[in-house]
């Protein structure tokens, strides 16, 4: 958040939704990479990819890295940038098995696919990490005198109550019952 | 002379046009002496809204002296009068300025066609505002030309000073009215979404007018310390519920009257509504980003009051209509009948109720108006209101 954290104080930006789909695809880069850790028996099954299990693991290890890097920095942006160059690996070989024979290639497809879909989202991350100022934000501005009421806010207060508002602006009659605390408890009802 | 210049998206530029001339009989031509940027021009800069051109002059709160009279403007305007300019152009004459609906006058619009083909029927011609409201150049420029002059105009003494007054062109009537079409009562809690400019002169009007507690809604640390010195209890969204907390500061009924003073760009980081309309609004399959609307109509207190002053422009979607109508809520909206207001404002800032000068932030040249665009849009530099000084 712009001002609550020294990392988003120190990159400089006033966007806090980027900051937080950073740190989204931090985690999602630490689970794949458990999950590539801890099974790449399994997916090379379900890529048709077998006998690069180690390969798939490696990967796993890189997920997991580049996860902690972009949770753990000050700035995430070389982090994410490291992201997408990873997906771009990940695409390369996932192209491979494309070819020939491999009863599982629509599988690979999907995997392609979903790739390529978190690829975008790594690359606006990127992009949009970038464009902020790597410089400090200024202080804050202190606001708190800037009241508005020359007279002080208590002899403001309902100051205006002497103003009649007009016909067409007045809440329906009909409605002004229940929004009110006299408003009956029990009203009658019309049905 | 010198002008800011829409030229595209986000390409907004001072540039030397040719000086306005009178065009009708009831025209004046005022030498601006301060203008500001108003948070709806921030749609055009980001070309939200339909019907820029380029070369189209930017502005629409405007004031200053007036320096020529059309013929049939003399009765009212005389060389030298110190005015105002209100956004909304009206000429006093037809059924709904009768009324006082000025921002629907009847006449003004001379592309009244379009506006009828886009909304069903013609709207008042605006200053700088697309050419779907007339096309007529706006006023962030050393000179403007005032249409329907006689009756567009605020006649304002000179015992108070710009900062005083320039805002009853558009900022501090659009809050007040934000706030009268709630119709508060001493009981009431007023919930205002968006704490920008209209957003801290609507909490000023719900205290002036009485409210019993005013919530103001916003993540911008700036506007929430302004929000708060205005007298408001802030929530920022970024940080926690807005829907828990108002329900927390109103014993879980909900606030009675909900302003939305934020209108169709609105930033909602992490909902999944947010993310729908980003998608939606990029594919250009939804012009607006109407998350406060939806939150308003579920929040609201049942058969309490919707207020939007905040500018939409075309077709919004998944608003929750069901909840709208079961809860018996009542939408009041527009854009402001500038005129209708101006007197009694007037009056208020004399006997020193209100300054709306409170406001304003940043005080440049028209030359540097271009990067405060940029700077008022992204919220940099505790950027709230922005005077220029032509």
């Amino acid at each position: 958040m712009r001002y609550e954290t020294e990392r988003t104080r120190r990159r400089g930006h006033a966007d806090t939704a980027t900051d937080t789909l950073a740190r989204g695809l931090g985690i999602f880069s630490i689970a794949l990479g458990i999950a590539e850790v801890v099974a790449p028996r399994a997916l090379a099954r379900a890529l048709g990819m077998k006998g690069q299990e180690g390969l798939i693991a490696g990967y796993g290890v890189r997920e997991i890295a580049t996860g902690i890097g972009i949770l753990a920095s000050k700035d995430p942006t070389p982090w994410i940038w490291g992201r997408v160059a990873g997906d771009g690996l990940d695409l390369a070989t996932l192209a491979t098995a494309l070819e020939g024979r491999n009863p599982k290639k629509g599988n690979v497809g999907i995997a392609m696919a979903a790739v390529a879909g978190v690829t975008a989202l790594d690359v606006y991350c990127a992009q949009t990490l970038s464009r902020e100022s790597p410089h400090p934000l200024p202080p804050m501005q202190d606001y708190s005198d800037r009241t508005g009421y020359p007279r002080g806010i208590e002899q403001s207060h309902g100051a205006a109550k002497d103003f009649e508002v007009p016909r067409d602006f007045r809440t329906p009659e009909a409605m002004r019952p229940y929004t009110q605390p006299q408003a009956p408890q029990r009203p009658t009802p019309s049905m | 002379m010198k002008a800011l210049v829409w030229h595209g998206t986000t390409d907004i530029r001072c540039d030397s046009v040719p000086d306005p001339q009178i065009e009708h009989p009831r025209d004046a031509i005022i030498k601006v002496t301060s203008c500001a940027i108003c948070g709806s021009d921030l749609h055009l800069y980001d070309h939200f809204m339909p019907g820029m051109k380029s070369g189209d002059i930017m502005g629409h709160e405007s004031m200053g002296e007036v320096v020529e009279v059309g013929p049939e403007a003399k009765g009212k305007l005389k060389v030298g009068d110190r005015v105002v300019i209100p956004f909304t152009i009206i000429c006093g004459e037809c059924d709904q300025c009768k009324r006082g609906n000025f921002s629907v006058c009847e006449r003004t619009n001379r592309n009244g066609h379009i506006a009828a083909k886009a909304f069903g029927h013609t709207t008042a011609g605006l200053f700088g505002y697309t050419h779907l409201t007339g096309g007529y150049p706006g006023g962030q420029a050393e000179y403007l030309r005032v249409p329907f002059a006689d009756a567009t105009h605020i006649k304002v003494p000179s015992t108070l000073s710009d900062e005083q007054l320039l805002f009853l062109s558009d900022i501090f009537p659009t809050g007040w009215q934000a706030a009268v079409q709630c119709d508060i009562e001493p009981t009431d809690t007023v919930a205002i979404w968006g704490a920008g400019p209209v957003g801290q002169m609507a909490i000023r009007s719900a205290i002036l007018l009485g409210a019993k507690q005013v919530i103001a809604i916003d993540r911008v640390p700036e506007r929430l310390d302004m929000a708060r010195a205005g007298g408001a209890i802030t929530i920022n969204f970024d940080e926690e519920s807005v829907i828990e907390r108002l329900n927390e500061l109103t014993n879980g009924k909900g606030p009675e009257k909900c302003i939305d003073s934020v209108g169709m760009e609105a930033h909602a980081a992490g909902t999944v509504d947010a993310m729908y309309d980003r998608v939606k609004q990029a594919t250009m399959m939804e012009t607006d980003r109407p998350h406060v609307l939806r939150e308003m109509a579920y929040v609201c207190r049942p058969a309490g009051t919707l207020s939007v002053p905040g500018v939409y422009g075309g077709l919004l979607d998944k608003i929750p209509f069901g909840a709208i109508m079961n809860k018996g809520l009542t939408i009041r909206t527009g854009q402001t009948h500038v005129n209708r207001w101006t007197d009694d404002l007037l009056r208020r800032i004399e006997e020193g109720q209100i300054d709306p000068s409170f406001v304003i932030t940043h005080t440049v040249g028209l030359d540097e108006g271009p990067d405060m665009y940029k700077i008022f849009r992204d919220k940099q530099d505790g950027c709230i209101k922005v005077v220029l000084k032509p």
